[in-house]
């Protein structure tokens, strides 16, 4: 029988918890689901760049918004995640979705 | 008609990263194949591979392809980068259409596949990667080199097991042929992983020899089976034409190519292999006196050795064509093998060097020439032969270039 | 003169459907066959609908050692390459094998026997050093797919080129169009030629889910495959087979064989763009139509009907329609459009070989099968889809499409053969 359960636990079996999430954590997933992401301007937060313009196309997205699923026990709705261009755009997702989870 | 010739290639093998490394260890006999490094092989009969040493993907390839390709998909990436080098071609500057590929594969995207299925089978639908329906499928080698090069030309894979390499270097040939102006083609092939290598176990033709350099010996009287390996080879192709008019040097022309297949095991009918031969001979309007030297499927089981050499003993007489398996330094690379041998028979010719079966004391009972140190001689003609499991032959002729633009001049 | 193809036998094993009769009653009754899927429970996963094939391996006549050798997708081949062979009237006897090949194409080949066993070997996925004592015999020929081909080569008794075509969800048209090359070059003279897949397993089903290309309108499995409607939202996973004996024109009328169509043109284009994602100007596959269209020495105007790629995912459907408004013009809007993935689902690299089926099947019927399921087309979706209900008329020249993952777009023409001779 298929496993079912979505969440991944860390190696003592705890769960991760929401607030752990910054900007850079995300970017970091990011990287390592998708790999290392276009150069940035000095002076100019890749938060605030489209993912187009960090060189990330619709998978990449798609396999961050999975990692982030996972890691942090949230489901975030299709559309949602589909509507987001930009990092913060899907950062304040995130962080909306496990607010109204809590 | 006009001819296909080849003016570029990108050769990734356990021999060498890049013709002019895997050539120098090929010539010097430096057998490559060794205990498995990718993962612990104790626990299995059979635990010697022909691997690729000193491939680091980041030097090569950028940072965003490295999460979805499996390992095979990077070393085919590379090696269709530097036979577009080696051409001289800059594909940004291509007219539309104007370049395709095709590609030979045999288990795809391997290793990956079996990372997905663990992450399937041992924690949910959730945990598989986006990059899964595309990263094991067959044809990931042909859509990531079209992408990365921008060949928008007719593309194509094709999958007949260790066969593959010369019918997808055919496939291309065909489309050259048809007008297209320029075509990638060829192999790279193997992931060794632990599930790729069970199913490779079960079809009973690897060899459990312990001693590496004694585990893959076509045509000796020791030989019990052979030792898979991992890479192969790409090359540009275009009409001789094409190649002079850009002044690009050719390493050799596609002169003849035929593919058959056997009767099932137990038919009574003959293999059919002999008869792929003379139609590629035929096709290059040659006779089997004209052929220089012979790169032998050599499988490395005495029966399919024993019918090889037959064939050979039928068409060239007893001891009458030399002949050689250099991928006895590599072990068998799957559908990238032949390609591998492709390269190795054109750069024999570039270099007046046929180069040696290495480790192989050759059985009388075949009467082969088998060239076992390296031989200095002219060649001009090439055979290149490839049996894949299942009753697929393919079998090729390639032709060193007349004139003075040919990568065949003394060097 | 270059030499001619013609399609004299077909074989099909399609879902809801086992043979050729069967495959275009349902077709031209509009009938869907997709539904929630039995094969294994489908409850973890997002999608949960398919088009499964009703098919006993045994019943149709393979042996216990075949069935038990053979993964599914070999399985539909080999029985649907024995129906293509008795269609064609050709006494297995009478013709020379080394001038007889094989071409099968297969997007997946025996993944779901790899995905069988590799749940046997590695404990349930608990193991990565995946255990070799519990290998079946046969795992080989199910990691290197050309065994599928080597199958349908024994069946039949082909000595001549035998190959297996990979390109993805295009395979199916590639692999009969190799067929075609290879029979106007001269390498063969009777080619067995078509594709299977039985990819309705978990791994793909999740490959799937995880880019969101299949549809997760599990509570309407009979109508969940929706290509051109508005409210489309993803593929239906299919499964089947579909052969083709297909014969150099002169062979086939010196024994007086029937003749369903002549394959007049294929091209293939690649986009060159992304592995999943697709130009929305359709331009590759435009050019592939064009190409086509030359070879076969017509322009739009001849066009009597268009089988679509037609998945059902928002992208494809916007692309194809933009590739037939590029390349055909005005007479995109003249020329019936339809899709039978509605009604059998996206079998992958088989369906473009069902697909041929179909168009070949048009041609001797004058019937063309309707696009189920839609209601309430997409405003970008402009053309005449043939909704809900088949219709006839003369189609005496067609054109079928294919798409796949890979970048990979093919087009090919077949017609009536009558019309073709030239």
């Amino acid at each position: 029988m298929l496993n079912t359960t979505s969440r991944d636990t860390d190696e003592n079996g705890s769960e991760n918890t929401m607030d752990e999430l910054t900007g850079a954590e995300l970017m970091e997933i990011m990287r390592e689901c998708s790999g290392q992401g276009e150069e940035v301007e000095a002076g100019r937060d890749p938060l605030d760049l489209s993912f187009a313009d960090l060189g990330y196309d619709s998978l990449a997205l798609l396999e961050t918004a999975s990692r982030v699923e996972r890691t942090y026990g949230i489901q975030l709705a299709e559309e949602d995640v589909a509507a987001a261009r930009t990092p913060r755009a899907l950062l304040e997702l995130v962080r909306r979705t496990a607010a109204e989870a809590a | 008609m006009t001819s296909t010739v080849i003016t570029g290639m990108g050769v990734l093998a356990p021999t060498g990263l890049g013709a002019a490394e895997h050539w120098r260890n090929t010539v010097a006999a430096h057998c490559r194949i060794g205990r498995i490094s990718r993962f612990e092989p104790d626990g299995y009969p059979c635990r010697n591979a022909g691997q690729i040493e000193g491939f680091v993907p980041e030097e090569h390839l950028p940072s965003r392809l490295l999460p979805q390709t499996d390992h095979m998909t990077r070393l085919a990436l590379t090696a269709a980068d530097w036979a577009v080098k080696d051409a001289g071609l800059d594909t940004g500057d291509l007219p539309e259409y104007a370049m395709g590929v095709v590609t030979a594969s045999s288990a795809g995207g391997f290793e990956f596949g079996q990372r997905e299925l663990q992450a399937l089978w041992s924690k949910g639908p959730a945990h598989v990667s986006v990059y899964q329906s595309f990263a094991w499928f067959y044809a990931v080698n042909s859509g990531q080199i079209s992408i990365r090069h921008g060949l928008r030309g007719p593309s194509g894979v094709l999958v007949t097991e260790q066969a593959g390499g010369l019918d997808a270097i055919a496939q291309a040939k065909r489309h050259v042929t048809d007008g297209i102006p320029l075509m990638l083609g060829g192999g790279v092939d193997g992931s060794p992983c632990p599930w790729g290598w069970v199913a490779q176990l079960t079809s009973g033709r690897i060899s459990s020899t312990e001693a590496p350099e004694r585990a893959y010996l076509p045509f000796d009287a020791d030989a019990d089976g052979h030792v898979p390996g991992e890479g192969g080879a790409l090359f540009v192709m275009e009409s001789a034409q094409s190649a002079r008019a850009r002044g690009a040097s050719v390493y050799g022309e596609i002169a003849g190519y035929a593919a058959t297949f056997d009767p099932p095991p137990g038919s009574g009918r003959p293999p059919t292999l002999g008869r792929a031969v003379e139609l590629a001979l035929e096709q290059a309007k040659l006779s089997a006196a004209e052929v220089d030297v012979v790169f032998a499927d050599g499988a490395g089981t005495p029966e399919l050795d024993r019918r090889e050499s037959a064939m050979l003993r039928d068409l060239f007489g007893p001891y009458g064509v030399p002949v050689t398996v250099p991928k006895s330094l590599t072990g068998r690379l799957g559908a990238g093998g032949a390609a591998l041998d492709l390269a190795t028979a054109l750069l024999a010719m570039r270099h007046g060097t046929i180069p040696p079966t290495a480790n192989v004391r050759p059985a009388p009972e075949h009467e082969l020439d088998l060239v076992v140190r390296p031989r200095k001689t002219a060649v001009s003609t090439a055979l290149v032969l490839a049996r894949g499991h299942g009753g697929f032959n393919a079998a090729m002729v390639i032709r060193k270039p007349a004139g003075p633009e040919g990568k065949g001049g003394p060097c | 003169m270059s030499r001619r193809v013609v399609i004299t036998g077909i074989g099909v094993v399609a879902p809801g459907a086992t043979g050729v009769k069967a495959f275009w009653e349902l077709l031209t009754a509009g009938r869907t066959a997709t539904r929630r899927i039995s094969f294994f429970d489908p409850a973890p996963f997002r999608s949960q609908v398919a088009a499964e094939c009703d098919f006993d391996p045994l019943a149709e006549g393979l042996s216990p050692q075949q069935a038990r050798r053979m993964d599914r997708s070999a399985q539909l081949a080999v029985v649907s390459a024995r129906e293509c062979l008795r269609d064609s009237g050709l006494d297995l006897e009478s013709f020379d094998p080394s001038r007889t090949g094989v071409v099968v194409g297969s997007a997946v080949g025996c993944t779901t026997g790899l995905e069988e066993e590799y749940v046997v070997v590695s404990d349930g996925g608990r193991r990565w050093l995946v255990d070799d004592e519990y290998a079946v015999p046969h795992l080989f020929g199910y990691l290197v797919p050309s065994s599928i081909p080597s199958e349908v080569a024994w069946e039949i008794g082909a000595e001549g080129p035998v190959s297996l075509v990979s390109t993805g969800c295009t395979s199916g048209l590639d692999s009969v169009g190799r067929a075609v090359e290879l029979l106007r070059e001269g390498s063969a003279d009777i080619m067995v030629a078509g594709a299977t897949d039985a990819p309705i397993s978990p791994i793909t089903l999740a490959c799937f889910d995880a880019i969101r290309a299949t549809t997760p309108r599990n509570d309407e499995p009979a109508t969940a495959s929706r290509p051109f409607d508005a409210s489309r939202n993803g593929f239906v996973l299919g499964e089947g087979s579909a052969m083709f004996v297909l014969e150099e024109y002169e062979h086939a009328r010196r024994r007086g064989a029937h003749m369903y169509a002549e394959v007049t043109g294929f091209a293939s284009r690649s986009n060159a763009f992304h592995m999943t994602g697709l130009r929305p100007d359709g331009t590759e596959m435009a050019e592939a139509i064009v190409t086509a269209m030359d070879q076969s020495r017509i322009t739009p105007a001849d066009i009597d009907y268009v089988n679509a790629h037609g998945s059902g995912t928002l992208q494809n459907d916007r692309h194809e329609t933009a590739a037939f408004k590029r390349s055909l013009g005005e007479d995109a809007y003249r020329v019936p459009v339809s899709g039978i993935k509605s009604m059998i689902g996206h079998s992958l690299g088989a369906i473009g070989s069902l697909e041929i089926a179909a168009c070949a099947l048009a041609v001797e019927h004058d019937v063309v099968p309707p696009t189920a399921n839609l209601h309430q087309p997409d405003p970008v979706c402009d053309l005449d889809y043939v909704p809900l209900t088949a219709r006839e008329g003369r189609f005496d020249t067609v054109l079928t499409v294919g798409s796949g993952f890979g970048g990979f777009q093919s087009a090919m023409v077949l017609r009536r053969p009558e019309r073709s001779a030239r």
